[in-house]
């Protein structure tokens, strides 16, 4: 079993790089705690004729038992501080210049996408909008804007470690990159009533060919829907 | 400390007329510190048992989607909602709350620094009156129209605070005020708490020779009190948005609904070390008694849980970090998170190191305790990863997040109250439970327990999201429902075992062996009168003469040293 869903952005190595990181060290640390707590059980369990000792923990010789791994600890914190740091800068703080731009809005308890049409530009009459199918092009650096149309909503990629809260009343811009095409779950993870477990939408990694072929239908559709009224 | 007036004449509120109370004011509406304690505590067992079978049902549909449960019937996606909801509720303020906290500490805190009763008697069992309405409301909660709040413990508006969105127009503000009447009522039985320990200590007993777990119950109420307020002025808000239509916390109005999560975590996240607080007491009570040592660097100890205290007020953005704040603020809250595994860290060092050299046996209230010690161990690192800002992008929301969590709520609130309701079960009832039983509920729980909830780190870094309840509507979770069904039976596994619990705790009160004063051989200053202890607590009032730890000190012949024992 491979622990990570299939790792389909630029950063999503990061974050799995991250969460190693974090596992190497806190381990070391869980698992030699549990050692010594398992040893020192049995050590020191109650045997005939032998007293406890009286240690108070109160000399500063003492006291270097807890101070010397804690100074360890510290060290493991910062590290795990500095790589975090980095790692949030390039997928929160930073916004790269953008290729592509989609709209995403929640609601309950439906995905709305709104994608650009052939002109690459949202806000014109050539939008294509679907609902809980989000398409976009491998190896291009989108934007996102995210927004609500009545509670919270979280917009959930897990195969691009990618999670953004959807607060009505505002626009949230983000970005990714997608490093692989395929088709994959979108989730909402936030709480937002009753479907909530229903939220789910899927997303379309495309070639360019394969975004551009999508597309045409996408017009054509819309093109007979028109013609029908 | 000087002794004070209601010391000297125990009599004053009403204590003098043991001899007159019939059955409905000794049980039903009594004064006295320890049995106001006991129905915090019954109270706690019994909604404990009400927050389990919820965990039940939902565990069933998760594991069997679609299928009837045993015992409950279909479970729609709204009552999926509300299960999980009242589940977390019910476990933070209705069991760990109560048991934890109010249950241990008027248990506790009277006897233990050696005074007859807390200061303010009335105000304390107004405290559990209140308590015990806000209980009943969050019952009817269930059976209004529209049925029970499913908009999470956390409650974010605007779902919870507009009826079309959460569609329970009765059970949201129901809930949410049962939920601050609770809070009402614990700030009650807080003030006694601080005011008691602050003024009626035994004659001798320095700040320095309180036993941890009263100072620990203690800094865990000042923490209560100093986060609880804006959460209250929150809840009044959210409340008049649900009822009379303002918007503070809907953007359709002007309002801003993360200022709600503001106010909700910056009580929220000190909360958990509330509860957490006054176990840590009781575990350090139980391994210094069971391995017969002092307790390592006591002092050291009772500063770093007021470190704990302070930072853990500064720590609360953490549950925002991609709450659509500034995303700079990040790296500031990430550090001071981290921070927390400082002091922390040190306190689990202090009881680790106080085993080494040690005479160790395995009595039942010793196994909890070093199996809280064991299984928190867990709760606290995998805190860590949620903490670095980048990778709780990923696990926000995910079951990694509940798996952390539950390692760190069961072992300190179920871990912890069973080491603390075993260790102190012959002072309350004056008899010894079974350890053979006690060994079977200690095993069955601990093993079912991990059964549960390590599968829940694995489902989520599948990516597998919280709060869904049939996950074949998610293609990429589909798989993977062998874990989640084996999660589910080990559930199972852990409610039966809590069966020869219930037993002992019964038919010990009756069938038990007779406890004595003092079985465990400790120091501290219950164990000095009879069990249980008659109201008014103590036959002639005690005089401490030094710290509680004083065990195997060389050169006497008996391995313990009572606090009040003149040398
Ligand atoms: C009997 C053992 C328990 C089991 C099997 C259990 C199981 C669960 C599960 C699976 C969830 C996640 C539900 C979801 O997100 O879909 C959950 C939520 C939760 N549990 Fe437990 N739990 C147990 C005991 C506890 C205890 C002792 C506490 C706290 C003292 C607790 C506090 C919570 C909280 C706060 C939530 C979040 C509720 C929400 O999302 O609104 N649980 N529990
Ligand atoms: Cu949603
Ligand atoms: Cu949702």
């Amino acid at each position: 079993m491979n622990i990570f869903p299939v790792s389909a952005s630029t950063f999503s190595g990061d974050i799995d790089g991250l969460f190693w990181l974090v596992t190497t060290l806190v381990g070391f640390w869980f698992i030699l705690s549990e050692l010594l707590l398992f040893y020192l059980i049995f050590r020191f369990r109650r045997k005939k004729g032998v007293k406890a000792q009286y240690i108070a923990g109160e000399s500063r010789k003492e006291m270097a038992w807890i101070f010397v791994p804690l100074f360890f600890v510290i060290l493991c914190d910062i590290s795990i501080d500095l790589r975090t740091h980095s790692v949030w800068q390039k997928i929160k703080e930073t916004l790269p210049q953008a290729t592509e731009k989609v709209r995403v809005i929640g609601q309950q308890w439906t995905w709305v996408f709104v994608h650009p049409g052939p002109d690459g530009v949202l806000d014109t009459s050539d939008d294509i909008e679907t609902v809980n199918e989000l398409h976009v092009k491998v190896n291009t650096t989108t934007h996102y804007e995210l927004q609500s149309r009545d509670v919270l909503h979280n917009f959930s990629v897990p195969v691009f470690r990618l999670k953004q809260d959807a607060i009505p009343g505002r626009a949230i811009t983000g970005w990714f990159e997608a490093t692989q095409t395929g088709e994959y779950d979108i989730q909402c993870a936030e709480m937002c009533g009753i479907g909530h477990g229903l939220m789910g939408a899927r997303i379309f990694i495309d070639t360019q060919e394969q975004y551009e072929t999508w597309m045409a239908q996408e017009i054509q559709k819309q093109q007979n829907y028109v013609a029908s009224k | 400390m000087s002794k004070t007036d209601h010391q000297v004449h125990p009599s004053d509120h009403g204590h003098g007329h043991d001899h007159e109370m019939n059955f409905w004011s000794k049980y039903i509406f009594p004064l006295d510190h320890k049995m106001i304690g006991l129905q915090y505590l019954w109270t706690g067992l019994f909604m404990a048992l009400v927050g389990g079978f919820f965990a039940y049902v939902f565990r069933m549909q998760l594991a069997f989607p679609g299928e009837s449960v045993p015992g409950f019937g279909h479970v729609s996606p709204a009552s999926y909602n509300a299960l999980i909801t009242n589940h977390g509720t019910i476990m933070i303020f209705w069991v760990a709350m109560p048991m934890l906290v109010a249950a241990f500490g008027n248990i506790l805190i009277p006897l233990m620094i050696g005074c007859d009763d807390m200061v303010f008697p009335r105000l304390n069992r107004l405290s559990y009156q209140i308590f015990f309405i806000s209980t009943v409301l969050l019952f009817v909660g269930f059976f209004v129209p529209g049925g029970a709040f499913g908009g999470a413990w956390t409650s974010y508006p605007p779902l919870s605070a507009r009826a079309e969105y959460n569609l329970t127009p009765w059970g949201a503000s129901i809930w949410l005020l049962a939920v601050a009447l609770e809070i009402v009522a614990f700030l009650l039985g807080g003030i006694n708490f601080i005011t008691t320990t602050m003024n009626s200590r035994a004659p001798g007993m320095k700040m320095m020779d309180i036993p941890i777990v009263v100072w620990m119950i203690n800094i865990a109420v000042v923490l209560f009190m100093f986060s609880v307020g804006p959460l209250v002025a929150g809840a009044v808000m959210l409340l008049f948005d649900q009822t009379i239509g303002t918007s503070f916390f809907v953007p359709s109005g002007g309002g801003d609904p993360v200022l709600w999560q503001h106010l909700f975590w910056f009580f929220g996240h000190p909360e958990v070390y509330v509860i957490l607080l006054p176990e840590m007491g009781i575990v350090a009570e139980i391994i210094t008694v069971f391995s017969r040592k002092k307790l390592f660097g006591y002092k050291m100890i009772v500063y770093t849980t007021f470190m704990v205290g302070i930072l853990s007020m500064i720590v609360w953005a953490h549950h925002q970090f991609i709450a659509g704040i500034d995303p700079r603020m990040a790296s500031i809250f990430s550090f001071t998170t981290i921070l927390i595994s400082i002091p922390i860290a040190v306190i689990f060092f202090a009881y680790i190191a106080t085993l080494y050299g040690g005479s160790i046996e395995f009595k039942v209230p010793m196994l909890w305790a070093l199996g809280m010690i064991a299984e928190f161990l867990l709760g606290g690192v995998t805190g860590i990863y949620l903490g670095a800002s980048a990778l709780d992008v990923y696990f926000h929301d995910n079951t990694f997040v509940v798996a952390h969590f539950h390692y760190t709520l069961i072992p300190v609130v179920f871990f912890g109250g069973f080491a603390g309701i075993t260790y102190w079960y012959p002072k309350m009832f004056g008899k010894m439970m079974s350890e053979t039983l006690g060994k079977l509920h200690f095993w069955g729980t601990t093993i079912f327990f991990n059964g549960i909830f390590i599968p829940l780190f694995f489902l989520g870094l599948a990516g597998q999201h919280r709060r869904i309840y049939d996950y074949r509507n998610f293609p990429d979770l589909a798989g993977m429902q062998d874990l989640r069904i084996f999660a589910t039976m080990c559930l199972i596994g852990l409610l039966i075992s809590q069966i020869p619990f219930i037993i002992n705790f019964v038919r010990s009160i009756k069938n038990g062996e007779d406890a004595g004063k003092n079985p465990w051989k400790a120091n501290t200053l219950e164990w000095i009168t009879a069990s249980p202890p008659p109201h008014g607590n103590f036959a002639e009032m005690p005089t401490v003469y030094r710290g509680p730890y004083e065990y195997s000190v060389p050169g006497r012949k008996e391995d313990f040293w009572p606090q009040n024992q003149p040398s």
